[in-house]
């Protein structure tokens, strides 16, 4: 994307970090539990509330779900990794440092493809993954002069996943957080629900005229939590920072909030003290020696990842890499439309019937694949009914609409509604007969030269059949009658 | 290697110890003495020298993915000053640590 | 019965299981004697109470005839050791009140071994220091008197675990070396201790100082006693990651007497500059008596031994700035009231800690900081290497190292006190084996021209406590110590 300034073109210049909460039954170096939503301090351990002598113990199944976002990142997975404290003070931060990976992470040089409208793509570099500490959680609003720590997040594995400053535009952006959060969830590392804050995303921004190759001086936009707030977040700091050098200021490297309400990035007023994080490795652990049997094991394990599956949907189905990516964002989508398609002569129709009438109806309805209304089953029903020429189209979107209401089969209300197709050429020649007795002043016309009105008795005809009649069958005979 | 009364006071901001103007010159004296003591390692090359990691020859150890811990609110919550409890009488609820009152 | 206090552990165990005298009896006499000596200030908190009530608990097992190896047998904990229920406060402000509401988990072996507490003993604040003056309840004093009768330090950090066992009011103590909390004082009140090889004993449970340094150990009246404190304090727990899961053998067995054929290393970097006569006199007799029982001399070279000093004042204080950090006045122990909260940092911070940790938190945020990192906290970690390897040599010519543990006797209170460098040089012959991770033992083996205890140091190879102690023992009896503080 480009920004027009009143000095020339801009270009915008993103870097995303994620911190991906891991799925995990307890917390990285504690075994207290890692769920979401319990009552204050009730799922803190003395470790986690770092009372005095008390020491950390890796949990190895994080370790393994680190390892498997690593692989499906496409990155390599270092053997030996190494643990380092983040020293700094904060109220949330019960041990006056984070554990969290520095100079060696367990993941390093991954890679994401991007979804781009039009079916393009783009390759952005993944720098590292490394796994730390979530901090607890200070709560501001109960009292007017403390604030209140809950220490149930203290403690709970995050993945940072840091992306190389590859992006240039918001909806650059928001595909790099749509795909990124596809694979943890094909994976089942990290649930990618950033309301409730599983998955958070920090935006560092700079803006550069257009054909400048060093960096503008960036800020750091702080755990925005939703795709749509990152892409508005960047837009906004984009601007700013513009309009800022364009009037002759300049731009403070900072950590800036967004601010929903007013749609603005503004700068956090805590933490002013300038940050020296005394990185140094932490003498309680020892390194993180992997075996490279586990990593294989590991990778043998993995699932279908939506870029494979992709690219199988363009080549098994036929389907245009589009669509293809829509149905694969989600691993549950995939699953449902791959149903519906299983054998059928053209698995196209499928997805148009997944990707337009169903996404369509529970958007409305506000469910998504697996509460939805209508079984892959019987929307398979659906279609086994339209290719067989049992239905129309036209009428297999009304019978959809009653299968959305009632959850029931399609066959079943087809012929409880007596939907069925006329395809008896008797049926139709009549009805054409009828419609072209009570028209004979249109018909007139038609053969005047009017040919625009083919289409007027098609319906008419249609109408008198009560929509049931095959519309090709309908097509050919008018054409006929209708020449005389 | 002799530290400044500014980088005193840098450090002990980032310590989070209080140093009054009037000891700074005396710790930045004393910080001085230890450091220039400590100077001697350059004579060392340790140039192709890897940084000692753990004196102990094993591979970190991994627990199970099990809940085996936390669930006492009322043990960590004993020795806070001014913590706020949920109630006063069920060990088993929630409750706050509490500190002076923080702007984001 | 003020003789119970007389025997050591090995006897006390003994009589116990035969049934002499009771565990309460002992309790009894124990705690009329940590009556009289208050004045040593040993301890912080004395818990009579529980020590009487663990007595009868042992008493019962052992009319049973299950006692356990420490049925009975009280011991005093440093108070870097977290005791659930009891004050805890690494002889800071900053933890005063601080109740923990678990249990070490060396503390916790010791009593799943049936030892008895008779309360918390006084300690350099957060274990920093070599003469147990930085407490925040007030020096320990040595219960040795010099002539000129003025009040010595004990040796620190464990002072007061020091001054206890050799006043003879607790039968044993617990310890810990970080650059020679133990066998330093051990060796300024004529007492053995050991430093076991780091991963032995665990580390869950007892107030960090300098975590990839600091190990627990045993401080006794003899060899023997220290070996049976150990064997109970050892042990694999899945709760450190730094524990070595190995199984403990039985150390008494060890003291076998026989170290016929093994070589002993003389390392010659520790002929320092300076060396006080009689701790060379001392030294030399040492290698005499190993010599007199068939053990071979053997002169090793640790090149890198004046390094190990600097390089430990570098890495103890980057670590313990970090592991200090947690004292900040939120969870528990002092808080000290700001208007915002780094103020309240700040304040707690400043009121809780003493001058020495706060001096070794500042020249540990220093040396972690931006761009003084590598010149100071990476340089040392390089020289560890190095001090690491130096050892590594040394095995291939030797099975122990003998040297002496301390550069001088017990100091008077207030000596090189202003002198933070001179107190420093304190440790300079046990520091470089925590470096390198390895086991140390202070056996006492003489006296001053002042009268006071001298010890000397032997050092393991990694896991091999067996043969420290049956060296200790073999030198332990050539010395025949028998003199006592004149308390």
């Amino acid at each position: 994307m480009i920004l027009e300034g009143k000095t020339g073109k801009w270009e915008i210049v993103i870097g995303l970090e994620v911190h991906a909460q891991v799925v995990s039954n307890a917390k990285l170096f504690s075994g207290s539990s890692a769920a979401f939503g319990a009552e204050p301090n009730t799922q803190v351990s003395f470790v986690d509330a770092a009372f005095p002598g008390m020491l950390p113990v890796i949990n190895g199944f994080c370790v393994e779900q680190a390892i498997k976002t690593g692989l499906g990142i496409e990155a390599t997975v270092n053997e030996v990794s190494i643990f380092d404290r983040k020293n700094y003070f904060y109220a949330d931060l019960p041990q006056g440092y984070q554990i969290s990976q520095y100079t060696r992470p367990i993941v390093s040089d991954g890679r994401l493809v991007l979804d781009l409208p039009g079916g393009k793509t783009k390759t952005v570099g993944i720098t590292r993954l490394h796994m730390e500490q979530d901090a607890g959680k200070s709560i501001h609003d109960q009292h007017p002069a403390k604030s209140y720590i809950d220490l149930n997040r203290s403690g709970v594995c995050l993945m940072e996943i840091v992306s190389e400053p590859e992006l240039r535009s918001p909806e650059e952006a928001g595909a790099y957080l749509k795909k990124l959060r596809a694979i943890l969830r094909y994976l089942g590392t990290c649930d990618g629900n950033m309301e409730e804050g599983s998955m958070r995303c920090d935006a560092n921004v700079s803006v550069r005229k257009v054909g400048d190759t060093a960096f503008g001086t960036r800020c750091e936009i702080k755990n925005v939590n939703s795709i749509r707030y990152v892409m508005q977040a960047i837009e906004y700091e984009a601007g700013r920072q513009v309009q800022l050098i364009e009037d002759g200021g300049k731009v403070d490297q900072e950590t800036r909030l967004w601010d929903v309400a007013k749609g603005i990035t503004r700068p956090m007023r805590s933490k002013e003290h300038a940050h020296d994080y005394r990185y140094f490795p932490d003498p309680d652990l020892l390194p993180l020696v992997l075996d490279p049997k586990d990593i294989a094991r590991i990778k043998a394990s993995m699932p279908e990842l939506p870029d494979a599956k992709k690219a199988r949907f363009v080549d098994q189905y036929k389907l245009t890499p589009y669509d293809a990516s829509v149905l694969v964002a989600e691993q549950e989508q995939a699953a449902f439309f791959e149903e519906v398609a299983k054998g059928r002569k053209d698995p196209k129709l499928a997805a148009n019937w997944v990707i337009v009438e169903l996404f369509g109806a529970l958007n409305k309805l506000g469910k998504d694949v697996t509460d939805s209304p209508v079984s892959a089953k019987n929307l398979a029903g659906l279609l086994d009914l339209i290719e067989n020429d049992t239905i129309s189209g036209r009428i297999a979107k009304d019978v959809f609409a009653i299968m959305v209401e009632t959850g029931k089969d399609a066959a079943g209300i087809v012929e409880e509604k007596g939907l069925k197709q006329v395809t008896d050429t008797g049926a139709i020649d009549a009805a054409i007969a009828k419609v072209m007795a009570e028209n004979e002043a249109k018909v007139a016309e038609y053969r005047a030269g009017k040919v625009t009105l083919f289409g007027w008795f098609v319906g008419q005809v249609m109408k008198a059949t009560g929509g049931k009649a095959n519309p090709a069958k309908v097509n050919e005979i008018l054409k006929a009658k209708l020449a005389g | 290697m002799s530290l400044d009364q500014a980088t005193v006071a840098r450090i002990a901001v980032l310590a989070r110890i209080k140093l009054p103007e009037a000891e700074r010159e005396k710790m930045a004296k004393e910080l001085s003495g230890i450091l220039d003591w400590v100077e001697m390692l350059k004579d060392l090359d340790t140039s192709k020298v890897e940084a000692m990691t753990s004196t102990v020859e094993m591979v970190l150890p991994q627990r199970a993915d099990k809940v085996t811990d936390g669930g006492y609110p009322a043990a960590v919550l004993t020795n806070a000053t001014e913590p706020v409890r949920i109630s006063q009488t069920d060990d088993s609820s929630g409750g706050f640590f509490t500190v002076p009152k923080v702007v984001e | 019965m003020a003789t119970l206090t007389d025997l050591t552990i090995a006897g006390l165990r003994d009589g116990l299981r035969a049934r002499k005298f009771s565990a309460v009896e002992v309790a009894d006499a124990y705690i009329g004697a940590m009556a009289k000596n208050r004045h040593l200030n040993a301890f912080i908190v004395e818990t009579p109470d529980l020590a009487r009530e663990q007595a009868k608990v042992a008493d019962a097992r052992l009319a049973k005839g299950e006692g356990r190896d420490l049925e009975g047998v009280p011991l005093g904990i440093k108070d870097l050791f977290c005791t659930k229920g009891v004050q805890t406060t690494a002889g800071s402000n900053i933890l005063k009140g601080f109740v923990p509401p678990y249990e070490s988990t060396v503390t916790a072996n010791l009593f799943a071994a049936g030892a008895t507490m008779l309360g918390k003993l006084n300690l350099d604040e957060f274990a920093m220091g070599s003469a147990n003056i930085t407490s925040a309840f007030g020096h320990v004093k040595n219960p040795w008197t010099r002539k000129d009768g003025k009040d010595l330090v004990p040796g620190g950090s464990s002072g007061g675990s020091a001054a206890a066992v050799a006043a003879r009011i607790v039968a044993g103590a617990t310890g810990t070396d970080t650059g020679g909390s133990i066998r330093q004082p051990a060796s300024f009140v004529g007492i053995a201790g050991l430093k076991p090889t780091y991963g032995r004993c665990s580390r869950w449970g007892i107030v960090a100082f300098a975590s990839s340094l600091d190990q627990a150990g045993p401080m006794a009246r003899d060899v023997r006693d220290t070996a049976i404190l150990l064997k109970a304090m050892a042990g694999h727990d899945p709760k450190d990651s730094t524990s070595v899961p190995r199984p403990v053998p039985d150390y008494e067995k060890a003291l076998t007497g026989d170290v016929k054929g093994l070589r002993f290393g003389i390392p010659k970097e520790y002929r320092v500059d300076g060396m006080p006569a009689e701790i060379e006199k001392l030294w030399q007799q040492g290698i005499e008596w190993l010599k007199a029982a068939g053990a071979i001399p053997v002169e090793i070279s640790l090149p890198h031994t004046k390094y190990a000093l600097p390089t430990y004042y570098i890495i103890a204080p980057a670590e313990a700035s970090s592991n200090l950090a947690r004292y900040d006045g939120v969870r528990y122990g002092l808080r000290v009231p700001g208007n915002s909260l780094d103020e309240m940092y700040e304040n707690t911070r400043a009121q809780g800690f003493g001058a020495e940790v706060r001096r070794r938190i500042l020249i540990g945020t220093y040396v972690l900081s931006a761009g003084y990192y590598d010149a100071y906290y990476l340089k040392a970690q390089k020289v560890r290497t190095l001090i690491f390897n130096d050892f590594r040599e040394a095995w291939k010519q030797c099975d122990v190292v003998l040297t002496p543990t301390a550069p001088s006797a017990a100091f008077a209170i207030g000596d090189k006190q202003d002198d933070p460098i001179a107190m420093y040089l304190n440790d300079v012959f046990t520091v470089p084996v925590n470096l390198a991770g390895l086991p140390g033992l202070s056996v006492p083996a003489g006296l001053s021209a002042d009268g006071l205890p001298l010890g000397l140091q032997l050092i393991g190879k990694p896991f091999d406590e067996e043969t420290l102690l049956r060296v200790g023992g073999v030198v332990e009896t050539a010395a025949n110590f028998t003199a006592r503080p004149g308390v």
